[in-house]
């Protein structure tokens, strides 16, 4: 995988609100086809840190470079590379299945036909036909989400961010949802993964810990494991985030 | 402007699938133009009166009456007791107490003249204005009633008169409605461009989506013009509706050209829309851009010459005034509707209303980020 390009690299890349570090100094790389997770307690900086990969913010300063291009001045070509699945919800609950696939698909440059093709394949790949005219505020909650997932795969991006994917999704969508993101990774595309659940940071290549703003610890979870000699994930997040200053 | 098209699709699909907001389009003219002009009248009528009648004489319940007779003034006490009259307004029960003093038609056969004298209950300002001005120039027609009796005997017929004679342009009947049916139509298409607009941009940020939009490769401009024209369009339908209710309701048919009212109100719209969008980039929540725009609408309504005259407001409040989008566009539709002003007629208002509209929606652009500083 060493021999794989770089889709995100940062250094040093930091973000104050007023007196407050929000991200302090972080660096890292993901690279083409890996699924890095990005853990951390509630307010220890993983959103934040995605939302200026995303362009959503802008960084106070370092370094930062995704799919190639720079946080600072090509944050729209950046956009045309990425996916992006909120924490909140991201679909239109009044469009129906078929009408945000299309929407979604359309806003990144597909035409109608494509726009057609692509829904009716994503449709039938996720054995939604029947739902397919149904509003998707009816739909459960796991449902949408493997819907927003897909969506935001469609104008097939070099990375997809997941921010906390699978925040009250019952454990079989969940497990539904790993095997989507391995296929994912499998075609090629990287994966930031923002995650609270530890078994999930089991299956990702790499795993960053963040606690107060800063990288804590950063490998896969086999080496993170023997290094804070722990059989978990679960374990090594505690004894990091034990020490942790900042809370909720 | 394939973004622009996909935009504008998914947004009219919502739209027509909310039930509530085409309820509200559909139903917010009709109501509103059939209540309001109906109800809240400038003509102030039934007011009670009191009379302290302490003279007793032919010519006191004569002028008294006169007074009833007029249809606007309704007899609830005749006393002999100011104070209890002033009672009586102090129970809410009367509104102007007229004191007829003891020796007034003697007074007024040997001194010609005499006093009398009007209390008004001025809690509520322009019912006590309105009703004694009312009682004056009654009390004024009895004077000169009484004058025409002496006239023939004639050393009191050297008395010099002027009499002023008025003729009402345009509304020569002061028909309320006309006033009001144009000044109400103007107000509904504020509501529907700037409260509604901003409304649905603020509500794309609760849910979460408008985020999806920013991490898109859509265009600043192509979201914003994406969310403006079905405002836009549905500004439109609202005052067409409000035409029509304006016809069949009250007859209303503007003696200038529908022409110029559609063109000033798509310009209008314009500058209201750039509102609603630029209070959605200051609110995050629904319920904060529902106060923003409450509080816009109250500025825009009070001071913009719907129920009050501009021309009768200090100066500083016509300085304010004259900032105030509604006020060009009130007078403008209340021109073509009761005067027949034609597009040329009103250019220097046009040409505010396109100033308006670039300040607005400038300052909204510049304030609308995909990505937060």
């Amino acid at each position: 995988m060493t021999d794989l390009p770089n889709v995100i690299e940062t250094e040093a890349l930091t973000r104050r609100f007023g007196d407050f570090v929000a991200v302090n100094s972080i660096s890292f790389q993901v690279k083409a086809g890996e699924i890095f997770g990005f853990l951390g307690a509630n307010g220890a900086g993983k959103t934040t840190a995605m939302r200026i990969l995303c362009g959503l913010l802008s960084p106070t300063s370092g370094k930062a470079r995704v799919a190639g291009y720079d946080v600072y001045t090509e944050s729209e070509s950046i956009k045309q590379q990425i996916g992006y699945m909120s924490q909140k919800f991201s679909l239109y609950e009044n469009l129906t299945v078929r009408e945000n696939i299309r929407f979604f698909g359309g806003i990144y440059g597909l035409s109608a036909a494509e726009q057609k093709r692509k829904s009716d394949e994503l449709i039938t790949r996720l054995g939604l036909s029947h739902e397919a005219n149904k509003l998707v505020g009816s739909l459960p909650i796991g449902w949408r989400q493997k819907i927003s997932f897909s969506t935001a795969l469609l104008h097939q991006p070099k990375i997809v961010f997941l921010d906390e994917p699978t925040g009250g999704v019952d454990p079989i969508t969940r497990r539904q949802f790993r095997d989507m993101i391995y296929e994912t990774a499998h075609s090629g595309i990287s994966i930031f993964v923002t995650t609270h659940y530890m078994d999930e940071a089991e299956y990702c290549d790499r795993v960053s810990i963040m606690v107060d703003g800063a990288i804590a610890a950063l490998d896969t979870p086999d080496r993170l494991k023997q290094q804070f000699v722990a059989n978990s994930m679960d374990s090594v997040f505690l004894q990091l985030a034990r020490h942790a200053r900042r809370n909720e | 402007m394939h973004n622009l098209f996909i935009l504008l699709q998914k947004e009219f699909r919502q739209i027509f699938r909310n039930p509530t907001i085409l309820r509200l389009i559909l139903m917010m003219p009709i109501i509103q133009l059939i209540l309001i002009p109906f109800a809240a009248d400038y003509e102030i009528k039934n007011i009670s009166f009191s009379v302290v009648d302490l003279d007793h004489s032919d010519y006191a319940r004569r002028l008294v009456e006169k007074m009833t007779a007029t249809g606007y003034f309704r007899l609830v006490e005749y006393g002999t007791s100011y104070a209890q009259s002033l009672n009586t307004i102090g129970n809410s029960q009367t509104d102007i107490i007229l004191t007829i003093p003891a020796g007034f038609e003697r007074d007024l056969v040997r001194e010609q003249q005499t006093t009398i004298h009007l209390a008004a209950d001025a809690v509520n300002g322009v019912r006590a204005g309105l009703g004694t001005a009312y009682a004056a120039q009654i009390i004024a027609d009895f004077n000169a009633n009484i004058r025409s009796e002496w006239l023939t005997v004639p050393q009191y017929g050297q008395m010099p008169r002027i009499e002023v004679v008025s003729s009402s342009w345009y509304n020569p009947y002061f028909d309320y409605h006309l006033f009001m049916v144009p000044g109400i139509l103007a107000i509904l298409v504020t509501m529907v461009g700037s409260f509604m607009a901003a409304l649905n941009i603020v509500a794309e940020k609760e849910a979460g989506t408008i985020e999806q939009l920013n991490v898109s490769p859509l265009k600043k401009h192509e979201f914003i013009l994406g969310k403006l024209i079905p405002f836009w369009v549905l500004g439109l339908i609202s005052i067409t509706i409000g035409n029509i209710v304006a016809y069949t309701v009250f007859g209303i048919v503007p003696i200038g050209s529908y022409w110029t009212i559609y063109i000033f109100s798509a310009i209008y719209l314009l500058s209201v829309l750039g509102i609603g969008l630029l209070i959605s980039t200051f609110a995050d929540t629904q319920q904060q851009a529902t106060l923003f725009s409450f509080f816009f609408m109250m500025v825009f309504i009070l001071m913009g010459g719907l129920y009050t005259p501009i021309e009768s407001m200090p100066t500083w409040a016509q300085w304010i005034a004259s900032f105030n989008p509604p006020a060009y566009f009130i007078k403008v539709i209340r021109a073509v509707f009761i005067k027949g002003s034609t597009f040329t007629d009103l250019l220097p208002d046009f040409y505010k209303m396109i100033g308006f509209a670039l300040v607005f929606n400038s300052l909204a652009i510049l304030n609308y980020r995909k990505r937060s500083a």
